[in-house]
């Protein structure tokens, strides 16, 4: 869509650098000694100048889609600005730091804190990987078992149903008494909230497998056990993978859910709640940031082994 | 003699549909009675030791009995919940704050009032997403990415910094339902407000229709069955929401609250029963919702 004629790259290339210097020029002026923001029309009008570039050049990034990779700009170009409101606003406006600190502060709290908060991540890391082994792998074999008896199927797939619309989180307390304040209660909690959805999409996968192939299968005279590692297990990794994603997020916000409950004095879960309560508000940002960190990287690597595994399905099929 | 190499159609003819309750009231009898057999194997080495301190003589039966009336059980048999839920319903005013539906009530009242701002905010970021390219490009990504973000995790910070700005605990519950609700809301209606044909688009631009006509008379109807399919998510994820935000500010009501003070004070029974009712809740809301989405599809006539 971008005509390659130079003069439109020329455009592109100023508009960009005055965003940059614009966007610069406004950071040092906020955090700097000067007049506070409100009462300089300067600053307004600045702000007015960089929202009309933002708009512009987000404009061409969204058109820009040819090379893959070029994807990436819009959205990244726009988190770019979203902090950068965010910055400006909290510091010129001088919000308070308890509503909402500014990102800088974030960062800060995040390098001055890391000792702290580096212990409380692998706590929490350590529940929410074995609650996500435990939950998902248990999920999977009762998928299995569902699968080869049709009784057990017919009465637990309405129930695992039902377990959609109830809050499994509140069980929290209950594991915590049962399992101790370690890591061990949070894992059993994401590995309860983490079973039902592989139950259900597993199961919905083994379904999915195609009338004819199955057929095909029988004629080859395929045992249960083939059609179901050669046939019927690949189809329905699409599903299995799609429940993977989801737990990936259930198994953290579940452990530290859980943590709100009792936790020896690290997790994350347990820094958030003790840092609000005594008002820290950036190093709780700074946890969350990590955890959200740590969150996008889970849910990534999965997705990463879906394009690996399922190469195979039209979604990755060029 | 053909019979005997085409034995297909004796085969597949299915045997007389079974009831569908049956093998469901099968598991959910298997549970009870595991639940029954867990809370004696569970509470077993507290009722030995009291047993034995008495001093007398004492069998199985005795230690049955005991392990299914505890007060503090570590795992309380299923007729104590039942009674401690009828009892907790039954027993006292409504709006004594000793009665669960007072708390089930709180939590209602927030989870609601979160799923009405998070439905509405997920239907303005779709209509939004699928008018703009610039917010489909660049903002979808975020909505998405939003998603492996914990939020949870701010649920006690929005409570404690709204609160302290005055606002009462339940509109900063509902800003974290809100928050909760508005993805599978907002990825549903997009993919539904694209869910029209290009015919159907197009038959629309013969009639010259405005781009608020398209999505006013073609767009939001075609998208309605993708509503009300993220609703039943969202709103069960409300739930949790409100439920999460009561739990560490002190809450004095709500069923979180219930189950923190529970478990401050080691009160087993309570905390069961405070969970068989957020079950029930979260089962009437997805419920409601799919009795609204019948609804709605017999006045739009989709089902005769």
């Amino acid at each position: 869509m971008v005509r390659k004629g130079s003069a439109s790259t020329w455009v592109a290339g100023v508009g960009f650098v005055a965003l940059t210097a614009l966007s610069a020029g406004i950071l040092m002026q906020v955090h700097g000694s000067g007049p506070r923001a409100q009462e300089t029309p300067a600053l307004w009008l600045a702000l007015a100048a960089w929202a009309a570039l933002a708009v512009l050049a987000l404009n061409r990034l969204a058109l820009l889609q040819q090379p893959k990779p070029l994807r990436l700009l819009a959205p990244a170009l726009l988190g770019a600005a979203l902090l950068f409101v965010w910055e400006v606003g909290v510091v010129g406006w001088n919000v308070p730091r308890v509503l909402l600190p500014a990102p800088h502060a974030v960062a800060q709290a995040l390098s001055t804190r890391w000792e702290v908060l580096w212990p409380d991540f692998l706590q929490t890391a350590i529940a929410v990987l074995a609650g996500f082994a435990l939950g998902s792998g248990s999920g999977l074999a009762a998928a299995l078992l569902c699968d080869r008896v049709d009784f057990l199927k017919r009465g637990l797939l309405p129930l695992a149903g039902l377990a959609g619309a109830v809050p499994i989180v509140g069980i929290a307390p209950i594991m915590v008494m049962w399992f101790g304040f370690d890591w061990h209660s949070k894992a059993a909690v994401a590995a309860v909230v983490t079973f039902f959805p592989m139950l259900v999409n597993t199961l919905a996968g083994l379904a999915a497998s195609d009338t004819m192939h199955r057929d095909l299968m029988r004629t080859y005279a395929a045992s249960h056990g083939v059609t179901l590692a050669k046939l019927r297990l690949p189809g329905a990794l699409p599903f299995i993978f799609n429940a993977l994603k989801i737990n990936s997020t259930l198994a953290l916000i579940s452990a530290i859910v859980a943590e709100f409950f009792g936790s020896p004095i690290y997790g994350l879960g347990f820094r958030i709640s003790a840092e609000v309560a005594r008002m820290n508000v950036d190093v709780v940002w700074a946890a969350i940031a990590l955890a959200a960190l740590a969150g996008s990287l889970f849910y990534g690597l999965i997705a990463l082994m879906e394009r690996g595994l399922t190469f195979w399905h039209p979604s990755y099929r060029q | 003699m053909t019979d005997a190499t085409l034995p297909l159609p004796a085969t597949r003819v299915a045997p007389a549909a079974p009831s569908r309750w049956a093998p469901m009231a099968v598991v959910v009898g298997c549970i009870l009675l595991l639940w029954y057999v867990g809370a004696v194997a569970l509470n077993a080495p507290q009722v030995t030791e009291r047993l034995n301190n008495l001093g007398q003589p004492w069998d199985w039966s005795d230690l049955v009995n005991a392990a299914w009336a505890m007060e503090r059980p570590v795992l309380p048999a299923p007729h104590q919940v039942a009674l401690d839920f009828t009892r907790s319903v039954f027993d006292h005013a409504i709006d004594s704050p000793r009665n669960l539906l007072f708390h089930a009530g709180v939590t209602l009242s927030a989870t609601l009032l979160g799923f009405m701002l998070g439905l509405l905010l997920g239907v303005l970021l779709a209509v939004g997403v699928v008018h703009s390219r610039v917010l489909d490009r660049g903002l979808l990504p975020w909505i998405i990415a939003s998603q492996t973000i914990p939020i949870l995790a701010i649920a006690p910070m929005a409570v404690v910094v709204l609160g302290s700005l005055g606002y009462p605990p339940l509109v900063s519950k509902a800003v974290i339902s809100m928050y909760l609700c508005f993805f599978p809301v907002a990825i549903g209606m997009v993919k539904g407000l694209r869910s029209p044909e290009v015919l159907q688009m197009d038959l629309m631009r013969t009639y010259s229709a405005s781009r608020p006509q398209l999505l006013w008379l073609l767009r939001l109807p075609a998208a309605l069955p993708f509503l009300f399919a993220s609703a039943k998510v969202a709103i069960a994820t409300s739930l949790v929401g409100a439920i999460v935000g009561e739990l560490p500010t002190g809450a004095q009501a709500g069923l979180g609250a219930r189950l923190l003070q529970g478990s401050y004070f080691g009160q087993t029974v309570q905390i069961w029963s405070a969970l068989v009712m957020a079950s029930l809740l979260g089962v009437a809301l997805v419920g409601l919702v799919g009795l609204a989405e019948r609804a709605t599809a017999r006045l739009m006539g989709t089902r005769a």
